[in-house]
């Protein structure tokens, strides 16, 4: 028997009662059994728990639930109750939360069933996976190369066809740019959407949690279930939850998307290039009319982010001190306890930690830190503008496709350029998207993103779902 | 290096050292593009979070104790406390 592969079926399915949750639970956990050997998308699948769940949602049938019996991987940097949560680190190798994060609750009460923990970039500091203490996630369009990062394992999880959903997180793109690598749909929510409580922390100003999808319904669905205010999140918004599967028709009649060009000479590859062309041109025939804008500042993202990202990490990880939680080394003294314990963070988060202590220390603090902020209110400055005159703001997601494992390790810099595009809509708390918009000659996959004003994901949903159906992407052969 | 190093209670290898200082170099003379920005438009550094909205101070339940303390590394579990080497007398 053939199950069905998306959320939105899977629900269906299991709410007629054609098919079991816990039968939808082995499908999935068989084909990461087949699979994830070669692409290394999960730290640990939870197959006692997630059958036991699946299970009880047979006896229960709770009928409004909207993902019922759907099963979802979650990045390693989202608390899960009794279930280990390594966030990619060496030093959170045996952590064990005493707490769910809210989006984790919020699942549970939606229905879902949770497979299990992805691979990520330690701490979610990195673009490519490789940053992660347990080794590399590789891309299922081509296994020698980055499934992109830091959410790379729950990317693959999606375009590989082992789970219909996944959650991720972002500071400056780690769910849109893993998303457009490996030709999956990905989702960046406005600043305060969703709630942050139980993600650990990086850059508090700046980090979101996210959906993964196959589908834009899928994502919708997803995203529902997990957005909405929270008290233990002090950022989080107050702002209604619309249905954001509403609307999904494919007109775009009077939708006026910016299209920011001189920013598409930065290192921007040809074969990137055609395929956001085809996708501007999807729009078009959706009924959106395309105009040239400006974003004057948003060429400055990538510095800004890395002042304003760094200086936020070294103190939300101050925390990882070796006394709480987490790891200790062996040491007399209790000064010796912090700098050996701590010596275990992998090389990036070091740099990072760094950074972001340079930056905030005294003497520097007015020249890096609060002038990056400033610059950080001009990028917002830029999108408000552009916001006047348009509804939706596209680029390619990213200037590449998937670059091979090792090839930027070595040049911290070129691996933060893969990010040149996605950092401004977390500086800006704004919500952005990336939908897959063809293929390049190599057939690796290449992504569109969209940007939209606060609290406008309906629009990004409309105009994700139009592309959708008229550049569907085939899936990578190993799915 | 060894100064930032100290603030942040980070133990560098020597290598991580040498690496490091040529690679935050590059990193921080790419970051001092903002400073040709000029931002004397903008009075306060940016905000983008909502309102932080304040909610009424009410008690509720916190984790239970001896499930926080099983996460360190060491605990005294019966007296709740964690351990930590000498600080004082040494």
């Amino acid at each position: 028997m053939s199950l069905p592969e998306t959320a939105c079926e899977i629900r269906a399915a299991i709410a007629d009662g054609s098919v079991s949750a816990v039968d939808v639970c082995r499908d999935a956990l068989d084909r990461i059994g087949r699979i994830d050997s070669r692409l290394s998308a999960f730290l640990h699948v939870d197959e006692h728990g997630a059958l036991a769940r699946a299970a009880q949602l047979d006896r229960d049938r709770p009928a409004a639930a909207p993902l019922l019996g759907v099963p979802v991987a979650l990045k390693d940097n989202i608390c899960t109750a009794g279930v280990r949560t390594t966030a990619g680190s060496r030093v959170l190798e045996h952590y064990v939360p005493p707490y769910s994060a809210a989006v984790v609750e919020r699942l549970e009460r939606a229905g879902a069933v949770i497979i299990g923990k992805t691979n990520c970039d330690e701490f979610a500091m990195g673009s490519s996976t490789e940053h992660s203490a347990f080794g590399p996630t590789r891309n299922p369009w081509a296994e020698d190369r980055i499934p992109g990062g830091s959410s790379g394992g729950s990317a693959v999880a999606v375009a590989a066809g082992m789970v219909p959903l996944a959650l991720g997180s972002e500071t400056g793109g780690s769910i849109r740019q893993p998303a457009a690598l490996c030709g999956v749909l990905g989702l960046k929510p406005t600043y305060g959407r969703v709630s942050r409580y139980g993600l650990i922390a990086f850059g508090s100003s700046l980090d979101q949690i996210g959906p993964f999808a196959r589908t834009s319904r899928d994502l919708a669905a997803l995203f529902g279930a997990i957005a909405g205010a929270d008290q233990r999140d002090a950022t989080s918004a107050a702002e209604p939850v619309p249905d954001y599967a509403a609307g999904l028709d494919g007109d775009l009649t009077g939708l006026r998307v910016g299209v920011p060009r001189e920013l598409l000479t930065e290192g921007v590859e040809p074969g990137v290039r055609d395929a956001f062309d085809a996708g501007l041109r999807a729009l078009e025939e959706g009924g959106a009319v395309l105009r040239d804008i400006r974003l004057p500042h948003a060429s400055l993202a990538i510095p800004v982010y890395y002042l304003v990202a760094n200086a936020e990490a070294s103190s939300n990880l101050a925390r990882f001190d070796g006394i709480r939680y987490g790891t200790r080394a062996d040491a007399g003294t209790l000064r010796d306890v912090y700098y050996r314990s701590r010596a275990r963070f992998g090389a990036e988060v070091k740099r990072r930690i760094m950074i972001g202590t340079f930056v905030l220390s005294a003497g520097y603090y007015d020249a890096y830190y609060v002038k990056a902020q400033k610059v950080r209110a001009l990028i917002r400055q830029d999108y408000d503008g552009a916001f006047a005159e348009v509804d939706t703001v596209a680029l390619p997601t990213t200037p590449t496709p998937a670059f091979k494992i090792g090839e930027r390790t070595e040049d911290p810099l070129q691996m933060y350029l893969s990010d040149v595009f996605t950092a401004a809509a977390n500086l800006a708390g704004l919500p952005a998207i990336s939908v897959p918009c063809g293929l390049t000659s190599e057939r690796l996959p290449v992504g569109l993103q969209l940007t939209a004003r606060a609290f406008d994901e309906p629009t990004l949903f409309r105009a994700a779902h139009a592309v959708e159906t008229r550049l569907p992407i085939p899936g990578p052969a190993s799915r | 290096m060894a100064r930032i190093a100290t603030l942040a209670r980070l133990e560098l290898t020597p290598d991580e050292t040498t690496r490091f200082a040529g690679q935050l170099t590059a990193i921080l003379a790419y970051a001092d593009q903002v400073q040709q920005v000029d931002t004397s438009a903008i009075a306060a550094p940016a905000t983008v979070a909502p309102a932080a909205s304040m909610r009424e101070d009410v008690p509720v339940p916190s984790l239970d104790r001896d499930v926080v303390l099983s996460q360190a590394p060491a605990a005294d579990r019966p007296g709740g406390l964690f351990k930590v080497p000498r600080v004082l007398g040494s």
